[in-house]
């Protein structure tokens, strides 16, 4: 076999995501933060399946995966076992929404009540994307996905986004952000500050799926910049369950969002849908109000 | 050191020689006894661990497995619901060949809801990848935790094992137990050398996903780890006996096999009074033995043949039933014994704590002998 | 080679699976507009636009999948994607 060249990314070349994938852009800017002193533990799921087909690891850190809810019980259990082995690795859980928001909460709560020194990073790309794009409790307000398509009586997903860093907060955690692949270096620090910060911690990271959302490859970054333009996705910083830093935006109105992406499409078209779009509206203008990210023009 | 133990108690307190350095575990009838008296010695830094209250035994077990494949010597115990929840972790941990070592205080599994004995539970993992170690006494109980560490923890096997005691009839008695000294375990039982564990030093990605090309590969070498601890068992049975002087060299153990016509064949507590009744019944000058299973997986076929190779028929006591069929355990002697011409039955007993006594024993070798079987044995006719 | 037990591996063989023959656009800089802010470099998800020693960056096309990300956040648009011949 011809020699391969050895690459100096901590998340190597040769993965199997889509191209354009916000989920394995999001697994190399966390390791640039985390750097090699760490401990990876993933939860079955796309980026799972895309970084470790035996025998070719994506991955140049210490990685397991066990199953698709436990992620946060097998932290507890490695980092039980590094307090007594007195060692010092950072333990970086890294899981999709389906295995945070839905199936792994019990493993999650225990380990954040317990008060494990671990960071949890959930990649969001808001539905199921390795079994082909089912809903999850982070999927959003109407957008159509194969198990909450859009038809002749149904607009789509009808629950409205999990509140999960609110949730996590509340359990104690010292350190709660939400952050997105579209501001690289803001996500890169948000995770440094993660690991630093002793306890559980947790850091949300909106991580487009152009093969989930329906839009170009290249459009990745674009659009989760405009997710928060549009104020349907925040980022900020709890810390001690507060709110203490949220990014903010001169607004625009969702349908910039929306009208570009295939899970939106049914809300344009056969006739297009002002009243739903004026919902998520709503939510927008909700977000901005609660986290008051509006930025107001002089009068 | 001799002492009057409840069988809880002595289960950990030899886990405690053995030096975990993480325990997580939750409370389960009739399993509380070992974990609270184990928090109880880490609240008295009686023993160096961390133990985890976890929320659920799923994450009990999830934790473990992180826990060994950190490169910590791990212990959790559990029974019933609890071993069910685990499931998906149970086979898991196999396949990522953890040498986790669970205590499992058997108890049957609902519904209906019943905190009661059976072994239910832990052969509903039959095929789960874990080493069964199924004890008859406290003592027993106690000294299988020893060698299942020493057979797991060996880089030829790097399996998980369950360490099987009755619920209630073991875990909730006391009896005499000869308990080493931590010296003596320790020379026994070396410290925990892990064959490969994570470690930002030596990166390596655990628990990848395996395409056709190579899923079958993987699993039959578990197959084999599971065929290769069975001369493990026995080595480290061998020594056992050499260093405590009792004796663990084989994976089944006749009693009063020799000349027998008859043979019971049983696993766990049953097998003190099939002892006794097979007493009384040799008193009586029926040829009567037993052969007590304490290796379920990996299954002892070749030496269950070898064992009952001179008997005429077979009683196998099964307290578990795999619905629609028969007991797991007389299936599988059944298969260890197809061609040999011994006739073998299968009777269902003491399925959710139901009483088996010395006089049941006696009427099974009778229907046995007339070739009746196959059934339920001990059934309430009249709430049927 | 043998199976290492518990399905692990050890880290390098990823990169023996050459994504590069995935790709339909090709990204091609050019070099005059250029500003090495290296933005298209932080972006990429397979991590394969380097920088070179005269500060310059390059794509290893054994691995870009021709996504067009950094064509997309390239402030000086110095990339553009080229339909590949095959």
């Amino acid at each position: 076999m011809a020699e391969v060249r050895q690459g100096c990314e901590l998340f190597e070349s040769g993965h199997r995501a889509c191209g354009g994938c916000g989920p394995a852009l999001a697994a190399r800017l966390l390791l640039k933060a985390t750097g090699e002193n760490v401990i990876i533990v993933a939860s079955t799921g796309c980026m799972e399946v895309f970084s470790t087909p035996y025998p070719e690891t994506a991955w140049k850190v210490p990685w397991i995966h066990s199953l698709f809810e436990n992620a946060a019980a097998v932290a507890s259990g490695i980092d039980a076992a590094l307090k007594k082995q007195g060692r010092d690795e950072k333990v970086v859980c890294v899981c999709g929404d389906g295995a945070t928001f839905d199936i792994g909460v019990l493993c999650i709560s225990g380990a954040f009540e317990r008060g494990h020194d671990i960071t949890y990073i959930c990649y969001d790309n808001e539905a199921y994307m390795n079994t082909g794009i089912q809903r999850s409790g982070a999927t959003p307000y109407d957008a159509s996905t194969t198990t909450s398509p859009a038809g002749r009586c149904s607009l789509g997903n009808v629950h409205q986004k999990k509140d999960m860093p609110g949730i996590l907060a509340a359990h104690g955690a010292p350190y709660v952000a939400t952050a997105s692949v579209a501001f690289p270096n803001d996500f890169m620090q948000k995770v440094e500050r993660a690991v630093n910060t002793p306890g559980p911690t947790y850091v949300q990271v909106h991580a487009p799926c152009c093969t989930g959302w329906g839009f170009e490859s290249g459009e990745t970054l674009a659009i989760g910049k405009l997710a928060i333009e549009t104020g349907l996705w925040v980022n900020y910083e709890m810390v001690d369950g507060e709110v203490v830093k949220a990014k903010k935006v001169r607004r625009k109105p969702v349908e910039e969002y929306l009208s570009r992406q295939r899970r939106f499409r049914h809300l344009f078209k056969p006739v297009r849908r002002d009243d739903e779009i004026a919902k998520i509206q709503a939510i927008a203008d909700r977000n901005a109000e609660k986290f008051g990210i509006d930025i107001r023009r002089k009068e | 050191m001799m002492e009057i133990m409840e069988g809880s108690h002595a289960v950990a307190e030899i886990v405690k020689y053995c030096r975990p350095q993480v325990i997580a575990a939750y409370p389960i009838t009739p399993q509380t006894h070992i974990v609270e008296a184990l928090a109880q010695m880490v609240a008295n830094c009686e023993i160096d661990a961390e133990y985890i209250t976890v929320e659920s035994e799923f994450s009990a077990l999830s934790a473990c497995l992180g826990a060994s494949a950190a490169g910590s010597r791990v212990y959790s115990a559990t029974t019933s619901q609890g071993l069910a929840l685990m499931f998906e972790v149970c086979f898991n941990v196999a396949g990522m060949r953890q040498p986790v070592v669970m205590s499992i205080a058997n108890r049957s599994l609902g519904a209906p809801l019943s905190i009661w004995n059976d072994q239910q539970d832990s052969i509903s993992l039959r095929d789960s990848g874990w080493i069964q170690l199924y004890a008859e006494d406290n003592q027993e109980a106690a000294d299988l935790h020893l060698i299942a560490y020493r057979v797991c923890e060996d880089h030829s096997v790097l399996l998980p094992a369950f360490v099987c005691f009755d619920g209630f009839i073991l875990s909730h008695t006391y009896e005499p137990v000869d308990m080493p000294t931590q010296e003596e375990v320790d020379g026994y039982l070396p410290p925990f050398v892990p064959y490969q564990r994570l470690d930002a030093k030596d990166p390596l990605s655990m628990g990848m996903y395996a395409t056709p090309e190579y899923y079958m590969e993987f699993r039959y070498e578990i197959d084999r780890a599971m065929q290769r601890a069975k001369q493990v068992l026995v080595r480290a049975g061998t020594e056992f006996s050499e260093q405590f002087g009792r004796d663990y060299t084989g994976l089944v153990e006749g009693y009063r096999l020799d000349g027998a016509d008859t043979a019971l064949v049983a696993m766990g507590s049953i097998c003190g009074t099939v002892k006794d009744a097979v007493d009384e019944m040799r008193d009586a000058g029926k040829k009567v033995g037993l052969l007590k299973i304490r290796t379920f997986r990996p299954f002892p076929a070749p030496e269950i043949a070898d064992a009952l190779r001179d008997v005429g028929t077979v009683a196998v006591l099964d307290k578990n039933i795999s619905l629609g069929n028969s007991g797991a355990v007389g299936t599988e002697v059944k298969a260890a014994l197809y061609g040999s011409g011994i006739r073998v039955l299968d009777y269902i007993i003491g399925l959710g704590g139901r009483d088996v006594r010395k006089e049941d024993i006696a009427k099974i070798v009778d229907l046995a002998e007339k070739g009746e079987g196959d059934m339920f044995y001990g059934l309430r006719t009249e709430v049927l | 080679m043998p199976l290492q037990v518990g399905c692990a591996a050890r880290p390098g063989k990823a990169r023996e699976n050459k994504t590069g023959a995935w790709r339909v656009f090709r990204p091609v800089v050019e070099r005059e507009v250029c500003t090495k802010c290296g933005m298209c470099a932080l972006v990429c998800p397979e991590g394969c636009v380097e920088e070179t020693e005269d500060e310059t960056y390059v794509v290893d096309l054994d691995y870009c999948k021709g996504c067009g990300i950094c064509a997309e956040v390239c402030p000086k648009k110095a990339i553009r994607m080229e339909r590949e011949e095959k």
